[in-house]
């Protein structure tokens, strides 16, 4: 009962939070260069981790259905496989599980020791609200961010899979066919849908971690406490978040 | 004490205000089953100087917060110029500033844009206007040297200094300050006082101060209270506070160093022979 609790206010006070940034989108143009150093932090950071993770998701994506396609002589069809899986599941999932371990746990560490320290209340004195000048850029700035990630993510990794398909010996498929079978079956319309996947994963994380780090209470030590509670709420999101919004965009 | 109807200008904009007072009535305030305030009661007249003195622990840091809006009290009420301080709406028509007893700088900005912060927010005036205000109110507590430093990099004093900086630049019409002098050698402590005493004379702003600092209490203020667990034991001039008898008051104005106090006596049996 105490867990339910806890878990309905978490809600309430993260859409709570969320409404009360979106009223201040109109602040946006003013807030450009928070905006831009958000865009940096979330964009810039998480680049090359993305880009290697992808990449060997991409080979081992490759490795596996050539292994088990190679028994139907279907192993020319590796390209079709990574290059949806990619798009549609792997991609914007892996992007958003490396959000929340790279910029969620960040965005909560900095927001719980502002509040431990009493900057939070420092800016409410000064009637800045932090939803405005903490929250609202960091979400602006996910939205531009993950896309691009998204888009990285996947090609990385359908480059990934070309590489193990060319050189593993028992597949030895070139280049040109592994695009091309790629090319045939992932449509502009997959990736879309992993982009948009990826837009509410994104969003979700930085906002859930900009209210878990706003809400911290205590000393220092809550500071740590916040920032698992934090990664681990992400994690559960986006993995809750991934079947349903599949479901709604099959 | 100056007449209720005083008027607090804005040096920059030269607006003028009413001078706001306080009132905080049968406030009780409890963590967790724990009474840290207990019935407390006192006004705050517009443009005075009122001092907060008391033990350590006696819940003059929570009494501040309250007033600033910052927590709620579990009973009573709090108003500042007749509005309750915890509402948006009151900050946005009264100016507040609280000086945290540890600062509460941002550690992410530098000391340049933890003054800016504030005017640029508000729109106060253009980038040069907002500089020359910034730079203005470092030079008042002499910290204009570590404008382009990050709070990191002050020591405790200058972090005090800074932040009452920072508080003047939001040009309040009620000041609290919870240990301004607590950190700084005996001249600076002195600056402080003067420029609480200026604040009221030239611009009506109303101060709360907590402070351990006899000086600052017996010579600037126009009345004192004493917190003494969380209770508010006596509340006057500071003539009166001279004058009292009540020995609380007498001890904890006058504390005497007793080198052969008891508590050593305790040490010394549990040492090993
Ligand atoms: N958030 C809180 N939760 C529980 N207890 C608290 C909290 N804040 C303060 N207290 C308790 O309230 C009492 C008063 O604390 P406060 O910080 O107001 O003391 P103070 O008078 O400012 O002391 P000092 O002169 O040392 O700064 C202390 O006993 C403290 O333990
Ligand atoms: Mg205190």
């Amino acid at each position: 009962m105490k867990q339910l609790n806890i878990v309905l206010q978490g809600v309430g006070s993260t859409v709570q939070l969320l409404f009360r940034s979106l009223s201040y989108a109109g602040t946006l143009p003013r807030q450009w260069p928070r905006f831009i150093e958000q865009c940096y932090m979330i964009g810039y950071t998480t680049l090359p981790i993305v880009a290697i993770l992808s990449f060997f998701i991409g080979t081992v994506l490759a490795l596996e259905a050539g292994y088990s396609m190679s028994d139907f002589g279907a192993k020319e069809y590796i390209g079709s496989l990574v290059g949806l899986s990619m798009a549609r599941e792997l991609g914007p999932m892996m992007t958003a599980v490396l959000l929340a371990g790279r910029v969620g746990s960040a965005i909560t560490a900095e927001l719980a020791s502002m509040k431990v320290y009493q900057e939070i209340d420092a800016l409410t004195i000064m009637n800045i609200p932090a939803a405005k000048i903490l929250v609202l850029p960091r979400l602006a700035a996910v939205l531009v961010m993950m896309p691009v990630l998204t888009v990285i993510s996947n090609i990385v990794g359908w480059f990934g899979g070309s590489v193990v398909a060319r050189y593993v010996s028992s597949l030895g498929i070139s280049p040109e066919a592994y695009f091309a079978a790629l090319r045939h079956f992932t449509k502009f319309k997959d990736v879309m849908n992993g982009v948009e996947k990826a837009e509410v994963f994104g969003f979700v994380v930085v906002l859930v971690c900009c209210n878990i780090g706003l809400n911290t209470k205590g000393g220092p030590r809550e500071i740590g406490a916040a920032v698992t509670r934090a990664v681990v709420t992400s994690l559960i999101l986006i993995l809750v978040l991934d079947y349903f919004v599949t479901k709604v965009l099959v | 004490m100056d007449s209720p109807c005083s008027k607090t200008r804005n040096p920059f904009t030269g607006a003028e205000a009413n001078a706001v007072g306080v009132k905080v009535d049968a406030v009780c305030k409890s963590y967790a089953g724990v009474e840290v305030l207990k019935d407390i009661t006192f006004e705050v007249q517009p443009s005075e100087i009122f001092v907060l003195m008391g033990p350590s622990g006696s819940g003059k840091s929570v009494l501040l917060r309250h007033i600033a809006g910052l927590e709620l009290p579990t009973s009573g009420t709090i108003a500042v110029d007749g509005l309750d301080p915890s509402l948006e709406a009151t900050r946005d028509r009264v100016r507040l500033a609280l000086v945290f007893q540890d600062g509460a700088l941002f550690n992410s900005l530098s000391v340049y844009d933890n003054l800016a912060l504030y005017p640029r927010e508000h729109r106060s005036g253009d980038e040069k206007a907002i500089r020359e205000r910034v730079m203005h109110s470092l030079r008042i507590l002499s910290v204009e040297d570590s404008v382009n430093k990050f709070p990191s990099e002050l020591s405790g004093g200058m972090k005090k200094r800074v932040s009452i900086a920072r508080a003047l630049v939001t040009e309040p019409q009620l000041l609290l300050y919870d240990e301004p002098t607590s950190e700084l050698d005996p001249v600076m402590s002195a600056t402080i006082s003067e420029i609480i005493a200026t604040l009221k004379n030239e611009y009506s702003v109303t101060s709360l101060v907590v402070t351990h600092d006899r000086a600052l209490a017996l010579t600037i203020s126009n009345r004192v209270g004493i917190l003494m667990d969380g209770e508010l034991v006596t509340l006057g001039t500071p003539d009166d506070l001279n004058k009292s008898k009540d020995p609380r008051i007498v001890d904890f104005l006058n504390p005497k160093i007793d080198i052969k106090h008891p508590r050593f006596k305790e040490l010394e049996t549990q040492a090993p022979a």
